[in-house]
């Protein structure tokens, strides 16, 4: 509708009236189209996640014109969203794992499966352990989270293959369920959950919640422990209600104060350590690393002392450095939370603002929503969500939208809410690899 | 104010939302970020194939009155309620138009 009143109405400032058909050409002249023997410009993106699969194919929306080159280690993909129902015995490996062919073929962007290593920011040149180099004229970085091995005595990355931490979906998403499915019905199943910040604030619970209903239905003597670094967590009053009407008895969570804050970690002899000297065995133990900006951002020094990056909270470019930006956990974007759906969100208006800056013109207003899901049984659905604008020197989160489900929703709702899970995930996973 | 690279014209600024980088392209435009990020629930251009509804090519008509029925506790919902009280009269129309023109 709209456009078709802009062929016919076409403008006029200062008084020229410009012709639809050469609308393009005297609008993005020479450098968006490649006239003139120059070259297409290049946006090189690092990570094929949440964040930066849906950068690389928005911007392929909004400038076909744009060279898009994906960098990612891995040839597959496998989500953390659902890695949980997996462990529940609600999903199988299969059903979380993609790969790029869609993002290369639909979309045209060129993807390279090689890890990121060094960045040349003079000559703006990304370069790769394989050797390879690639020029940019804007470069979009998100590469999730890794982890902090130095904050506990005692687990290190050689210890992942008997205490998994699983908080990247994949092999040690597998190790987990085999784990759990050796354990002896009875046995104690003890999870480490991180301090803040951290990627998928309500992630931890709705382990929890998996875990307890698959050993209900499979080791009903069975029990979950979960030593919490913090006070409280995400949908807190939602997750206990949940638990006491599905695993009543079965679910105790730990307090940082009471007990929560682990000190050391004995992979051999499958023990935990507290900071008030108690010592807690677990049949299956599960510790959930602290965090930070994925190693090559900080490497490259996009991080700063916290850790994660800064950026401006209109365009998601470094403050630290120019022409490039950073999206997703590892970001510094709250109140936006570390989540795939606010990386997504991140990645939409990172592609605007990476289009309109290779095409000198001013972004429109950028607007971000999330909304994490978490189920607490298979027909036991929750939510948090919320709308976020930028106010014009940070992103603020619209008052009066969003929040949690209600407290006092009926069984009905819940059951709503467990199927509309399932539907975005088949929606963001359709944005992504589809 | 939308002034483009030295050689280029200057436009309206209503224009600017229209504009797209190729025939193909779609224009960065304040619909598109305000509609956009729907898109995560209810699939690429709004056309969801999953438990969530299709909102893509439906009318805008019909899109602007389930939004503001939602955001004014005229119509029950699960989560939609929680963000079309993010949006105003205004923004809901834009949205609206936006996916109409998803056909
Ligand atoms: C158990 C669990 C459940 C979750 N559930 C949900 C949920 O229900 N909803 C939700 O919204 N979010 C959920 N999340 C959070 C979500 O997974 C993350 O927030 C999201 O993945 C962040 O996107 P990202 O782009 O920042 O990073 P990622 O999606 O992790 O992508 C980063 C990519 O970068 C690649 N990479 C890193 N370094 C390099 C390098 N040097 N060179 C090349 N490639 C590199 C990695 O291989 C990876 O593919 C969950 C997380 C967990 C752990
Ligand atoms: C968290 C997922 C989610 C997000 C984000 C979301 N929706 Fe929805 N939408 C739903 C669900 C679920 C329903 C069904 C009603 C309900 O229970 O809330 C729905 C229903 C609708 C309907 C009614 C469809 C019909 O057939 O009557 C419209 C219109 C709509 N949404 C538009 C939007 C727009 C526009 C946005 C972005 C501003 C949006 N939605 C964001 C999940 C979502």
């Amino acid at each position: 509708m709209k456009k078709n009143m802009t062929r016919r109405n076409f403008i006029k400032a200062s008084g020229a009236i410009v012709s639809s058909a050469s609308l393009g050409s005297l609008l993005w002249p020479v450098k968006s189209f490649g006239l003139g023997g120059k070259p297409k410009p290049r946006v090189v993106i690092v990570g094929g996640g949440f964040g930066g699969v849906t950068c690389a194919r928005y911007i392929k929306k909004f400038d076909t014109n744009i060279d898009v080159t994906l960098i990612e280690r891995d040839t597959q993909f496998v989500t953390c969203p659902f890695s949980n129902l997996v462990l529940g015995g609600l999903r199988d490996m299969n059903s979380i794992t993609y790969n790029y062919d869609a993002v290369k073929n639909k979309d045209g962007v060129n993807v390279i499966h090689d890890e990121v290593t060094d960045i040349d920011m003079e000559k703006r040149q990304i370069k790769t352990k394989g050797g390879q180099t690639f020029d940019y004229d804007r470069a979009v970085f998100s590469p999730g989270i890794d982890f902090l091995w130095d904050k506990v005595e005692g687990y290190s990355e050689a210890d992942v293959e008997t205490i998994p931490h699983a908080w990247k979906a994949g092999k040690q998403t597998t190790l987990l369920k085999s784990q759990l499915e050796a354990m002896e019905d009875g046995g104690t199943f003890v999870m480490v959950a991180p301090p803040n910040p951290f990627r998928c604030p309500p992630g931890p619970y709705e382990r929890a919640s998996m875990i307890a209903h698959y050993l209900k239905t499979n080791k009903p003597k069975s029990k979950v422990i979960i030593l919490d670094a913090k006070e409280n967590f995400s949908k807190q009053p939602l997750f206990t209600k949940g638990w006491e009407a599905l695993y009543p008895g079965m679910i105790e969570w730990v307090a940082g104060t009471k007990g929560g804050i682990v000190t050391r970690a004995d992979a051999k002899n499958m023990e935990l350590h507290n900071e008030a000297g108690d010592t807690i065995k677990g049949a299956v133990i599960n510790y959930i690393p602290h965090q930070a900006a994925g190693t090559i951002a900080r490497k490259l020094g996009l991080a700063d002392a916290t850790g994660w990056c800064p950026v401006n909270q209109k365009t998601f470019e470094s403050t630290l450095h120019k022409n490039i930006h950073v999206i997703g956990d590892s970001s510094v974007s709250d109140p936006l939370p570390k989540s795939g759906y606010a990386a997504s969100s991140e990645g939409k208006m990172c592609a605007a603002a990476v289009v309109a800056a290779i095409n000198g013109i001013e972004m429109p207003n950028p607007s971000y929503s999330n909304t994490c899901y978490s189920l607490v049984g298979p027909d036991y659905g929750i939510s948090i969500a919320a709308v976020y604008r930028f106010d014009g020197a940070k992103i603020i989160s619209v008052d009066g939208a969003g929040g949690v489900s209600p407290a006092d929703a009926d069984e009905s709702f819940r059951r709503a809410e467990a199927l509309y899970a399932s539907g975005w995930y088949t929606s963001i996973t359709q944005e992504l690899f589809g | 104010m939308w002034v483009t690279k030295p050689g280029a014209r200057m436009l309206a600024a209503s224009c600017l939302a229209l504009m797209s980088f190729s025939t193909t392209a779609e224009p960065v435009s304040e619909g598109a970020m305000l509609s956009i990020t729907c898109n995560g629930c209810h699939g690429p251009d709004g056309k969801s194939t999953g438990s969530i509804p299709a909102i893509g090519g439906k009318s805008a008509d019909y899109i602007e009155k389930a939004l503001l029925d939602f955001r004014d506790d005229k119509r029950p919902s699960t989560v939609m309620k929680r963000h079309a009280k993010g949006y105003s009269d205004a923004q809901i129309k834009l949205i609206a138009e936006y996916f109409a023109a998803k056909k």
